[in-house]
């Protein structure tokens, strides 16, 4: 991820999307452990982080807007409690300082601080709750947003507004992006590249125009092609077969099975991610040998 | 001459919270013409899937009247009740919720079936789910007769709740919502199973949704309405719509649809709206419901309801702009 870029990351459900935004805060659930491979942020290695710097980390140098950030919120707490308990965690501050400021972040978001800060949870509607999680997340200025599906639970409304709210804050501030969503329309109004994934590999990399107008890998156009659009016509083609077993995927590349170019080679040997082009990566054998 | 199936006149529904009410619908007329296909959309709360539940007698309307058939669903006898209820049936959002943990997809597939006497026996009910699956495409069958909800898919769940709805040849089918919980990988598939259904036994939707690309590759010559806390604020067919909306809400709603193409996405301006949240729906504002939030709001708005007019053939709005 290159600082300051908006990178969006796609796939089904089940592909791994999400295990990586909690690899990178190195919230792994228990039942699973990071098996190798190296985390960096800014030169510094996160899986050989002390407890103490974790705890820094997490937050103050990279928050995460979880799915259903609805659910995030302590229904006991106001939300002002909320952003005093998230800056007192990390720095010195006073509480009039962090109502200003959570207000400056709220009033962005198109909330009414002076309402919305006095208000419970549940007294907040869905979006509301989403945009205040949001406000919470970008307090202490993190170097890094992650965003897990941060609309589904949206009306299309809000999604809009929310996702322009997210690029202005970007624009403003620079702030570098982690966008994770399996419904790709999303990914065009707010990244800048976008990666694609499958059954936990990466499977092409590439500029936002590049992966919409020009896919490489026959995934990649599976996927864009089963999403219907209001532009242009409607003909949209599902991707054929279910999401293999991922206890047991299939040999290989995982997607040969569902793919309608797969040779014997697929079966055998599984693709490497190569750069086919400067920034432009693709696992995929029809791009590995030239022939 | 088009067959009418059933017919909505003014049907509103109130809700008691408390002391106070909340009006879901609000004087909804609707008609659903044999093996047509019609689509509501509206942002959630406004009123969508209490009208479905309306349409199969699941709740009963505050007021107004529901005809099936040409005779009120809710003066009925009842043997025809049990036909109605019988021909009319709803597929759920959430597959996760509609099948009972502790039985198997068997089980789920084989009630209503008994029940109705589509068999008569269990044996045959086995031979008839696996019919059933094999029309949902999941195969082979057997391999998931015997096995409980927690074990599949939110895809293959909601085909399963398909196969049960069409186990006993329902003529009138709302689906709400069904592709919400899905991955957007597996919608399509969906919505053609249905079209397929469709096409096969003659079904009439009512198809719930809040996605103009779904509504359009589902129907996009079909009637659709768009509600807004509780009220019809426009009809047209979809393509109508697309093409030229009416009503400034559905003219942000379509603003507000992402469209798959990044370079015309970020071209396209952001829907002018005054206000970012519905309002509380027991309070709803006077005049025209949705003047908060209008960019085109006037006086007379605030004031004064507007009514539901034609002003086309086939396109309604309730909207001062075109009186």
């Amino acid at each position: 991820m290159i600082k300051g870029e908006v990178f969006g990351l796609s796939g089904e459900s089940g592909c791994g999307k999400t295990v990586i935004a909690h690899c990178i805060l190195k919230l792994v659930a228990p039942n699973g452990f990071i098996e190798g491979g190296k985390i960096m942020f800014e030169g510094k290695d996160v899986l050989y982080m002390s407890d103490e710097e974790l705890r820094k980390y997490r937050w103050k140098d990279v928050a995460i807007i979880f799915q259903g950030a609805q659910s995030a919120l302590n229904p006991l707490l106001l939300v002002n409690a909320h952003m005093v308990d998230t800056v007192l965690a990390h720095q010195k501050s006073s509480k009039n300082d962090i109502f200003e400021r959570s207000g400056e972040f709220l009033k962005l978001l198109r909330l009414d601080p002076n309402l919305v800060l006095k208000m419970y949870p549940h007294e907040l509607s869905g979006g509301m709750k989403q945009r205040s999680m949001s406000a919470m997340s970008l307090l202490l200025t993190p170097k890094l947003l992650i965003l897990d599906e941060p609309t589904t639970a949206l009306d299309m409304l809000t999604q809009r507004y929310l996702l322009k709210m997210l690029r202005d804050i970007h624009e403003e501030t620079g702030i570098t992006m982690f966008y994770i969503t399996h419904d790709l329309t999303v990914m065009s109004e707010i990244v800048d590249r976008i990666g694609i994934m499958y059954l936990g590999n990466i499977v092409e990399i590439g500029k936002t125009k590049d992966i919409f107008y020009d896919p490489l890998h026959p995934y990649t156009e599976a996927l864009i092609n089963a999403i219907p659009s209001i532009v242009g016509d409607v003909i949209a083609t599902p991707i054929p077969g279910p999401i293999p077993d991922p206890v047991n995927p299939p040999s290989g590349c995982n997607f040969h099975p569902r793919c309608p170019e797969a040779t014997e080679l697929c079966e055998k040997t599984k693709p490497e991610l190569i750069e086919v082009e400067k920034g432009r990566l693709v696992a995929c054998h029809k791009y590995s040998n030239p022939s | 001459m088009k067959e009418t199936l059933l017919q909505l006149k003014q049907v509103s529904m109130r809700f008691k919270t408390g002391k106070q009410y909340i009006q879901a619908v609000n004087e909804v007329s609707l008609d659903f013409n044999k093996g047509e296909t019609v689509t509501i959309m509206g942002e959630s709360g406004c009123g969508k899937s209490t009208l479905g539940r309306l349409s199969i007698g699941l709740t009963k309307p505050s007021s107004g009247q529901i005809l099936y058939k040409n005779s009120d669903v809710w003066g009925l006898d009842k043997k025809t009740h049990k036909t109605f209820r019988r021909s009319a049936q709803l597929v759920h959002q959430n597959p996760y919720g509609t099948f009972n943990p502790m039985k198997t997809i068997f089980d789920a597939l084989s009630a209503p079936i008994l029940h109705y006497g589509v068999v008569d026996n269990k044996k045959s009910a086995w031979e008839k789910a696996k019919e059933l699956l094999e029309i949902v495409a999941l195969e082979p069958p057997e391999d998931f007769l015997d096995r409980y909800p927690h074990q599949l898919s939110g895809g293959q769940l909601q085909r399963i709740a398909i196969a049960r709805t069409i186990s006993i040849q329902p003529e009138f089918v709302v689906a709400d919502e069904i592709t919400s919980m899905l991955d957007a990988s597996l919608r399509i598939e969906v919505l053609d199973l249905l079209l397929a259904l469709k096409e096969k036994f003659g079904i009439t939707y009512m198809f719930i949704s809040h996605d103009f690309p779904q509504s359009k590759y589902f129907a996009s010559r079909g009637k659709c309405i768009i509600m807004y806390l509780g009220d019809v604020v426009e009809e047209g067919t979809v393509e109508d719509l697309l093409q030229k909306a009416l009503h400034p809400y559905t003219e942000a709603l379509i603003l507000s649809t992402p469209i798959k193409d990044p370079e015309l996405a970020r071209k396209r301006p952001l829907p002018k709206l005054r206000s970012l949240d519905l309002p509380d729906p027991v309070n709803p504002p006077s005049g025209c419901k949705f003047h908060p939030r209008c960019p085109e709001a006037t006086e007379l708005c605030e004031k004064t309801k507007p009514e539901l007019i034609e002003v086309e053939k086939g396109r309604l709005v309730a909207c001062h702009k075109y009186r």
